[in-house]
Order: C-alpha cells, then structure tokens, then sequence
C-alpha cells in the first residue's frame, strides 16, 4: 500500500513530503494499535507475576509440604495452619456437584435443540436460556440461599442452612446454558449430509442423534463439558454466600465449606494489612485456582482442537 | 412358510414402533430438560419480585443511603457508584478493545507473536473473575497506588470484559466484504484511512453490541470488586465527575472509596435478619432490570443491524 518516493519522480516536492509524512503517521498509528492487542498478553502476565510474587512471600513463611497436606486452614487464627486441603475439598465437592447437574442437564438441552425442536420452539427457547446465562452471580447467590436451601431442607430433614448441595445445584444451573449452547455449536456443525444418509438408512431420529450427530460431535461437547468444570470451579459469589464461608476437610454435601475462592471474598471482606501472611495468603490460594482451571481450559482447548472431525 | 413371514413382519413392526417411541421419549425429555431452564429463571424472578417489590417501588428506596434501620436504608451510594465505575470501564474498554481487535484483524502478520496473543485473549476469557481481583489488589490498589477507587474498579472491570469487546469487535470487522476494503485501497487510501473512514464505522454497530454486553456482565460482577477492598457501608457521594476545579478537581471522583449495587446486595445478604434480606432482593431486582435492558438493548441493536444489512 505505501507508495514509494523515488518512482514518483514527476510528481511536485511537496506530494513526496505529504507522502512521507503519512507512512510516518501510519506507522505510528500501527505501532499504537498492537501494543492495545499486546495488552492481553501483558495481562497474563501481570496476573502470574503478581501470584508468584505475593505467593512467594507467603512459600517463605509456610512451607510448601505443609501448604499442601496439612488438613487445617485457620490463616486468620492465633494458632494459625496453612494446609490448603479442605478448600480444595470444597471447591472439588461443589464442582462435582454442579457438573453432575450441568452436563446431563446441558447434553440433553443440546441434542434436543440441534436434532428435535423446531426452528420455532428454538427460536422460543434459545433467548430464555441466554438470559439465564445473563443473570449476575450474586443473585444465583440469593436463590441459592433462600430459595433452593430452603427448599431442599424440605426433602432432607436436618440439612443446615449453610451446605454444600444448594450451591453446587445452583452453579449447575448457571454453568448449563453454556455447556448446551457449546455443545449445540459443535453438533449443529456437523454437516447435514451425515444426518441425511442416516435418515435414509431408515434411522430414528434418536438413532441419528445418539449414532451419528453426537460421535461426529464428540470433541466440542467434552470441550464443553470441561471447560464448564472450570468455570464451576472459579464460581464465587453463589460459594460464597450459600455455603458458610468456613473451611471444612469434607466431602459430604451436606455440611458446610469453603471455597479457594470464598476463602478470597472472606479475606477481602476484612480489614487485613498489605504485606501480612494473611494478606499473601490469598494470592497463595489464587495461585492454586489459577493452576487448576488453566489446566481445564488447555486441555478444554486441546480436545476442541485435536479430536475434531473435519468434514 | 407364510405364517414366519408374517412372524418376522409383526417383529419388526414392533421394533419400528419401539425405536418410534423412543424418538417421542426422548423429545419429552428434551424438551423438559430444556424448560427445566425456563422454569428456574421464573422461579427466580418470581421469588426476587415477591421478596423485594416494595422496596423498590419506593422513590426512598433510590435516594437513601445505606443504615442499620432496614426501614430506612437505601441504594443511593451504591447506584452512583456503580454508575461511575461503569463510566470509568467503558472508557477504557472501548477504545482498547476496538484498538486490540483491529490489529488483530487488519494489521497482524502471521507470527509466533500474534498467535501468541490470541492463545492470551482465548485464556482471559476463561480467567475466573476473582483472579482479576487479585491482580487489581496487587497492581492497582499497592503498586500503582490508586487505592481502593473508583478508578481501580472501572479499569479491573475493563481488563475483565476486554475478550468480550475483542471478539465482538472482530467478529464485526469479519461480516464487512472484501471488496469494500478492496475499493477503498485502490483509490490509494492507506490502512489506517481504511480503518478509520470505512472498516470502524461499517462494524460500530457490532462493536456497540458487543461492548453493551460486555458492560452488562460488568454491572453485576461482584468477586473482583469485593476483592480490591471496595467498602460494604458508604454514606456519602463521590465527588461528581469533571465538577472540581482544575486542576486535580476535576478527576477527584476517581480516587473516591465507593460501593456498587452487587457489593450493597452482598452486604445485606450476608446479615441473618430477614429485612435486610428484602432490601437484597430490592437490588437484585434493580440489578436484574439494569442487566436485562443493557442485554435487550444489544439483541435489539444487533437484530436491527442485520436487517438493514445491505452492501
């Protein structure tokens, strides 16, 4: 696109100038624009020099053995124990609550989307569940506290008012719009023609969905799938406020817990001084979070990438 | 002879019938799965609605500023710091994101270097939110030393909802025909004339779609601002934006502690007595609305835009 000064002989000085002058601005102009786009990259890395950093601090003090296999999380205490288990219990515990809700849930709502419903009872349902994926955390939070807690103390006698099912149910909930509309994409990708020659074979509709939409699908639905375990794992307010905010060695769901990321809200909730242990310790715990669902999201990526069929 | 034909053919009618059945099974349960969702968002508009409606059909409601006495308290700090920090994320979101996703369309070779920063805006996406959270409290609130501001939380918001803006934006840049862009290069304009005279102002309605959504998921973001510090109990106004007198005046606001309506509502949640559990429900419902008309504002635009699509 830049025209060159030295082929432009005939042309007047002053067009040589005015050239020069807008490779220059254009450069510039460049030069702007890709550090905007760097910014993502500095991002990331701002977000992992600031964990190891405070959380290096905090490894100074708590020694990594006892970090990860101690049982007790008490920062805030006198007597205080770093042993970051009982919020990985939890955090575990109420992501595998959620998934067992969200992926039989959102499988269904995909296939019957992409291979029953009509054009028109999609067209019906599709805003609905895009404004279910819509709704702020914090009122899921709500719900989950004075509605579905009480609710489900109806069915179990005896379930405290703070536990670890109500919340898992409501992240479920939350996470399962987006496990459908991801998986929906993946199998409304498959081309018509597979589904043509099943049909033609004398196939039921279920046969189709079930035989040949769904294995030709098979990469961006467990992409799907796992990338909504990770967003149930960094889920917070919903944590926060329906399951008691008291780290607890547990796997029953009915009792209550803590999160990684409750324990975060907890601590920033309180007035703690910068640079104190309990203060590093939240960044030592925002590490872990971050490890766990980058883990989920490449190997997310990686399934959506490498299994995929192309027709 | 006869009698085994006839045998086989009642066999196999009654295994059609079966697969049939199944087919109509199947679309029941679909298509309760799928109401499943429908069902929850009534549910939960429902029980916000009956809990909060008469909060927030008091003008008092908007004009009160938070109190120990549920009868009086209201949302007035809260909503004009929510509507600050919207103003301080837009600013910054916008023009970065736009800035970020040109490049990434118009300028960026094909190198080790731009793949790297789509692997990053593919990962922040997936970043839980509290983790902005903590790089704001290391980044903002002690190394930059903007404190506990309206500033910090627009700009963590902004670096929150950055991937939205991308993505959105490049997707709009995508749907413009080559040989707009191809006309306008062979009238010897440069990149950036076609950039900024055709390719930004053909997308802006793609690009305001998709910066509203992703002001919508900001509004009701609650774990990054509870985790810089934002205070629960504000009494008082920040200064109104641009009101001061040069030259620091101006840009006080900025600086001012605040609260937002997610952290009120958190606030009042977290109380055991049910009416403050009421006023929660009052915020939410004001929260749900601010959402909902932002998300019905962007269907809306982006309904419009593809209908009056015509190159």
């Amino acid at each position: 696109m830049t025209a060159e000064p030295s082929h432009c002989a005939s042309l007047p000085e002053g067009h040589v100038t005015h050239t020069r002058a807008r490779n220059v601005k254009e450069r510039l102009i460049e030069t702007a624009l890709f550090l905007a786009a760097f910014s993502a990259v500095a991002t990331t890395v701002a977000i992992v020099a600031i964990l190891l950093y405070e959380g290096w601090s905090f490894f100074q003090h708590v020694s990594l053995v006892e970090f990860l296999t101690h049982t007790q999380w008490t920062p805030l205490f006198e007597k205080a124990e770093y042993g970051v288990l009982p919020l990985i219990a939890g955090t575990f515990t109420i992501s595998a609550i959620a998934v067992l809700v969200a992926i039989p849930l959102g499988l269904m709502v995909a296939i019957y989307l992409s291979e029953f419903a009509s054009h028109r009872v999609r067209e019906t349902v599709k805003p609905f569940l895009e404004l279910l994926e819509g709704v702020p955390t914090i009122v899921y939070g709500y719900f989950a506290l004075l509605f579905v807690t009480p609710l489900l103390q109806k069915i179990i006698p005896g379930l405290p008012g703070f536990n670890m099912l109500s919340p898992g149910i409501v992240i479920g909930i939350m996470i399962t719009p987006y496990v459908a509309s991801v998986s929906e994409d993946a199998m409304r990708a498959v081309p018509m023609a597979m589904r043509e020659a099943s049909y033609a074979m004398g196939a039921t509709r279920f046969q189709t969905a079930m035989k040949v939409v769904l294995p030709a699908a098979i990469s961006g639905v467990v992409a799907a799938f796992i990338l909504g375990i990770s967003r149930a794992v960094g889920e917070t307010m919903v944590v926060a406020i329906a399951a008691g905010q008291q780290p607890n060695f547990t796997f029953d769901p009915r009792e209550h817990a803590a999160t990684i990321t409750a324990y975060i809200v907890q601590v920033a909730m309180g007035d703690l001084p910068h640079g104190s242990i309990g203060y590093q310790s939240i960044f030592a715990v925002g590490l872990v979070l971050v490890v766990i669902t980058l883990f989920f999201n490449v190997i997310g990526q990686y399934v959506r990438r490498r299994w995929r069929e192309a027709y | 002879m006869q009698q085994s034909e006839k045998n086989e053919l009642t066999a196999l009618r009654r295994d059609i019938a079966k697969r049939r059945r199944w087919d109509v099974i199947f679309g029941l349960i679909g298509l309760g799965a799928t109401l499943i969702g429908v069902i929850v968002l009534f549910a939960l508009f429902t029980d916000l609605v009956l809990d909060g409606y008469r909060h927030v059909v008091q003008e008092e409601f908007y004009f009160n500023f938070p109190s120990r006495r549920p009868e009086r308290a209201g949302i007035y700090s809260a909503w004009v710091g929510t509507a600050l920090v919207m103003i301080v994320t837009f600013l910054a979101a916008a023009p970065l994101g736009v800035a970020a996703a040109v490049y990434l369309e118009e300028y960026a070779p094909k190198n080790w270097l731009t793949e790297l920063i789509e692997i990053n805006v593919t990962n922040l996406a997936a970043v839980p939110s509290i983790v902005y959270g903590l790089l704001a409290l290391g980044l903002f609130v002690y190394i930059l030393d903007f404190g506990q501001s309206i500033l910090t939380a627009g700009l963590t918001l902004a670096l929150m909802i950055l991937p939205v803006v991308i993505v959105a934006t490049r997707e709009a840049l995508r749907a413009i025909p080559q040989h707009i862009k191809e006309a306008a290069y062979a009238l010897g304009a440069t990149r950036w004339q076609v950039v900024s005279d055709h390719l930004v102002p053909y997308a802006s309605g793609g690009i305001l779609t998709g910066v509203i959504i992703g002001m919508a998921r900001a509004i009701g973001e609650t774990a990054p601002v509870i985790t810089i510090g934002a205070l629960t109990f504000i009494a008082f106004l920040p200064p109104m934006p641009f009101a001061g007198d040069p030259p620091a005046g101006p840009f006080d606001w900025l600086f001012s502690p605040f609260t937002v309506l997610p952290i009120q509502m958190f606030n009042w949640l977290s109380r055991p007595q049910s009416e403050f559990h009421s006023l929660a429900a009052g915020v939410g419902i004001v929260i749900i609305v601010a959402t909902l008309l932002m998300n019905g504002l962007a269907i809306w635009l982006r309904y419009r835009i593809r209908r009056n699509l015509t190159w």
